[in-house]
């Protein structure tokens, strides 16, 4: 077991972990963060994207003990002062979930994408999402939703 | 208040947001994998990597001596206690069905299949444990090709005699529906047109996004259940019936859902697995699969060989239809395995006026994953098949596809119609639909831009697709499944509780798994008995709070499940009359329902029904006789099924030097009938055409000669991406069915059902002009530009083996299996 000091959604967690946990099943199974979800085996299906150190990852990619000293946000905490974030309310708005089970991992992903390029063409979008996938919604809405918060995050920048 | 209130006045209708959101987009979720209990242990399978072995012995030794682990057990340790997994639909009476155990004691019949459970403190000694235990298995010969099981030669079951599970047929000239179809097709032979084509519909795997998973606690008198399902009432009819546990003991609770697509509408080994041990070890359990074990264990869909000979006069009127459809079950008959391809009976007729019709269906048993209902079951085969013929027809004759669809269907003014297949149609117009689509799509300036290419010799070609769908959804009316020997019935039920606050709960039998039920039926409610949408709470999927329901499949939620809701509505406003009355001091007969308020007619005297509930609720002054709830039940049985339909229309760019094919456009227009909510409608829509046109392009459940399942995982079974697709056009034309009371049709299945065929029919209208009248399923680059080499249109071109020599067969690295992905003798 080895001991790792993990800053996750804002609270320092310290827990002893085998060294071949995986992220996601720390945040899941020892922190309690069930909000980040598990959907496939081969890292293709991005559920468990969560932000390490503000930067998308996905969480069954990462070892528990490689988070060590780093800060993790989860999908549940990224609103803050119960503000939902701009990509959590523009799902909501342009109706791009239906399940939701991809959703966490979708929206973690989409913030970042936003973080790197403010101002996306529709395809670098869905270049971007690639390595998220979704069965319910045909991606029509997601890519909707990060284009609408695109446009009105330029169209506040424009303005200030 | 100085705002205008401009919100249209009707809840039915608008875009609402959802009200399931909140909870999805923060993380506030309970799957099923979620929950953790005092003192949970954790499972883990052992699996089969043969497909069709005698199991000669399990040494579990190592694995009950491994770091945590608390028992393992055997199919022979569990066989007093494990129930069965039941086939619900025995399609005839001789239907073949071997016995399907959760985990079978001496023989498995497909790779996958469960032959012990390891039981753990986490589920990560419980995996490594399932690694120690060794099986003996003696390998036995398997059977995968559903043409040679025909053959009977190789058995999947040797103890059944035979690879035929079932032949079902019908015949229009038999049940009175219509003419003797081999006298149309003779006719037509001498003086029409016969068109004579074999479809492969491939396996698919559904793909839900969250992996299955089943938590029981054996703990409490009820034993609690939580399973990812679809179907939570019919998995507690399933434990009743065959795992000696009285119905009155067990609750069956589906939490959130992440999706099903019919994929969870299965009562699986696991779930019967998890139960039988949780109740041996008295301790609540926990089996949360991979997704690799998803793709091997979790039904898979489609699967069939379609034959179809068309009969047309020679200007294309249909004069007759006969199918032949060979259905691959997998290993075992599964709950509506058998059924789901006779749904196409009713089907591939579609909007067409055939005078002549025969249905033949004979299912087959492999040893492969079992087989049933994927989103849209047995429709979009059948959808698949006729229409694309009716554009080899259209080839035929020389005429464009719209034409010939045009010459052929129900016209709108014949509705109500009955079809040869003995259905009948309520409503539909499938003229306005076909107008609507060709305007939004432009369709006569990409044939123009077509013609243009073509001539020019354009190495990109452009290919127009028509589909032209209809579906039967609402499943079903209960006399005509007991007639087709369905094991239940089609009703669906819904409760209204009026709380004393002015609140309402409104509890549903069907039960959503990303459908939005909580946010159309609180719209519903809203507008049938004049409630603020946001003071509905909509209650769902644990048979504790509701306790009836037949689930969530088949586009039925709102189509039945609905209707049940509108009648419990009417029976709370029924109810609160008489009280109402009594506390306005007025005859009955004087009261009038609207928007919430009962009024006296003539006068500005009225009370409203959430001040009823509250004068209910304290019983104080209420009339003689009249007992103090006016909370209300319904059930409801369908009179028929709906019948969806619509016009989808895509544009292909095709690229004739590399077979790569990329959509250019795609334009639908449904009539779903009334729209309850047009945001969640559009998201129905745009997902069923990504799991459609993924049929048609995409995806492919392939096996290997040993019956090891290859694409077994996400990094092989291709799923569309964000990247793959494009943004649609979906709208809508209105005609309201006349059998439910809000005129609804069913929106679940629309897009995959009419997508695949529009699909194919571009990529083969692209190319038809060298020669190519059929490209098979999945069409992947390598096999349309095969077509295309085939088509003898590049016989100058250089064969493969010249083109790309670093793959001779002398050089390193070869993979041997890789020239037999096509996957087209499986």
């Amino acid at each position: 077991m080895t001991r790792i000091t993990v800053t996750v959604d804002g609270v320092s967690c310290t827990d002893e972990v085998e060294p071949r946990m995986l992220l996601v099943h720390y945040l899941r199974e020892v922190v309690g963060k069930v909000g980040t979800v598990v959907g496939c085996d081969t890292s293709n299906c991005g559920a468990c994207t969560v932000h390490l150190d503000g930067r998308s990852v996905k969480s069954c990619n990462v070892l528990a003990v490689q988070a060590d000293g780093h800060e993790v946000t989860t999908i549940e905490g990224l609103a803050t002062n119960g503000e939902l974030h701009p990509m959590q309310a523009a799902f909501h708005e342009n109706h791009a979930l239906q399940c939701g089970y991809c959703t966490p991992g979708m929206i973690m992903q989409a913030v970042d994408l936003l973080k790197e390029n403010p101002n996306p063409s529709e395809e670098e979008i869905r270049v971007g999402l690639e390595g998220n996938l979704c069965r319910c919604t045909g991606y029509h809405n997601i890519v909707k939703a990060v284009a609408a918060v695109a446009a009105s995050s330029s169209s506040e920048r424009s303005s200030v | 208040m100085t705002a205008v209130d401009d919100r249209p006045t009707t809840e039915v209708g608008r875009d609402r947001r959802r009200k399931e959101d909140q909870r999805l987009i923060t993380g506030r979720t309970r799957w099923t994998d979620n929950i953790q209990l005092p003192g949970m242990l954790h499972l883990a399978m052992v699996r089969s990597p043969f497909a069709h072995a005698k199991i000669l012995s399990i040494g579990t030794d190592e694995a009950k001596a491994s770091t945590g682990v608390v028992a393992v057990y055997t199919g022979a340790d569990l066989a007093d206690s494990q129930g069965v997994n039941i086939n619900a639909w025995p399609i005839t009476p001789d239907q073949v069905t071997p016995t399907h155990l959760p985990v079978p004691a001496d023989r498995v019949a497909h790779s996958g299949e469960i032959v012990a459970v390891v039981v753990a403190r986490t589920a990560a000694q419980a995996r490594d444990a399932a690694e120690l235990v060794d099986v003996d298995y003696e390998e036995l010969p398997a059977v995968l090709d559903m043409k040679e099981a025909l053959k009977d030669e190789v058995l999947a079951h040797p103890d059944s005699g035979t690879n035929k599970s079932a032949f079902w047929k019908l015949d229009s000239k038999e049940q009175g529906s219509g003419g003797d179809v081999d006298e149309a097709i003779a006719k037509a032979r001498q003086d029409g047109i016969v068109i004579e084509r074999e479809y492969r519909q491939q396996r698919l795997v559904p793909a839900f996004m969250e992996p299955r998973s089943t938590v029981v606690d054996p703990t409490g008198e009820q034993i609690s259940i939580w399973s990812a399902t679809q179907v939570p009432h019919i998995l507690r009819f399933a434990i009743a019936a065959t795992m000696g546990i009285p119905e009155s003991k067990v609750r069956v609770i589906a939490p959130d859902v992440g999706g099903g697509f019919g994929g969870k509408l299965q009562t699986t080994p696991e779930e019967f697995a998890t139960i039988a041990v949780a109740r041996k070890l008295g301790k609540p359990c926990k089996y949360t699969e991979t997704r690799s074990e998803t793709m091997v264990s979790a039904h898979h869909g489609r699967d069939q060989w379609q034959k179809l000979t068309l009969s047309a006069e020679k200007d294309g009127t249909v004069t007759g239809l006969k199918v032949e459809l060979l259905a691959d079950l997998g290993a075992y008959v599964a709950i509506v395995g058998g059924g789901v391809p006779v749904l196409g009976a009713w089907m591939f007729n579609s909007i067409y006026k055939f005078p002549a019709y025969q249905f033949n269906c004979q299912t087959i048993l492999t040893n492969k994953t079992w087989v049933d209902a994927y989103r849209g079951a047995g429709r979009p085969e059948a959808t698949y098949a006729i229409e694309r013929i009716m554009d080899e027809l259209a080839a035929e004759v020389g005429v464009d596809p719209i034409a010939i669809r045009e010459k052929n269907w129900i016209t709108h003014d014949e509705f109500p119609f009955t079809t040869v297949a003995g259905m009948t149609y309520d409503s539909g117009n499938y003229e306005a639909a076909t107008e609507k689509a060709l305007e939004l799509f432009g369709y006569e300036e990409l044939r123009a831009e077509q013609k243009q290419r073509r001539e020019s010799g354009d190495p990109v070609q452009l290919g127009l697709g028509v589909s032209t769908f209809t579906e039967m959804c609402g499943l079903a009316p209960s006399r005509v499944l007991g007639s087709l020997s369905y094991g239940a019935g089609g009703w669906e039920s819904a409760s209204i509780r009026m709380l004393a606050t002015g609140t309402v709960e409104v509890v549903s039998g069907a039960t959503p798994h990303g459908q939005g039920h909580e946010t159309a039926w609180s719209q519903i409610v809203a507008d049938r008995l004049g409630i603020p949408f946001e003071n509905i709470e909509v209650l769902h999927g644990d048979t504790q709070t509701a306790p009836k329901g037949l689930d969530t499949y088949g586009s039925r939620s709102l189509v039945v499940g609905g209707e049940a809701i509108v009648r419990a509505a009417d029976k709370v406003i029924e109810k609160a009359k008489p009280i109402a009355a009594h506390l306005l001091e007025a005859s009955v007969d004087d009261l009038e329902f609207s928007a919430g308020q009962f009024t006296v007619k003539g006068t500005d005297k009225g009370i409203g029904l959430t001040d009823i509930a509250l004068a209910t609720f304290a019983a104080h002054n209420l009339p003689d006789g009249v007992e103090p709830s006016i909370d209300a039940d319904a059930t409801y049985d369908p009179v028929n099924f709906s019948f969806p339909h619509g016009t989808h229309l895509c544009a292909m760019e095709v690229d004739t030097e590399t077979g790569a094919t990329s959509m250019r456009k795609y334009v639908c227009v449904d009539d779903i009938g009334t729209i309850i909510n047009p945001l969640i409608v559009e998201g129905q829509v745009h997902g069923g055409l990504v799991q459609g046109i993924a049929q048609a392009l995409w995806e492919g459940a392939e096996y290997d000669e040993q019956g090891t399942l290859v694409s077994g995982s996400f990094v092989d079974y291709t799923l569309p991406t964000a990247a793959d697709t494009i943004n649609f056009v979906s709208e809508h034309t209105v005609s309201p069915s006349t059998t439910n009371t809000l005129g609804t049709k069913g929106v679940g299945e629309a897009g995959t059902i009419a997508s695949t065929p529009a699909v194919v029919n571009a990529i083969v209208d692209a190319v038809r002009h060298l020669g190519i009248d059929d490209i098979q399923m999945p069409c992947t680059p390598e096999r349309v530009w095969k077509a295309i080499q085939s088509a003898g249109s590049h016989q100058a071109a250089a064969p493969v083996a010249d083109a790309q020599p670093h793959f001779g067969d002398d050089a390193p690295n070869q993979d041997p299996a890789a020239g037999s992905t096509d996957g087209a003798a499986q």
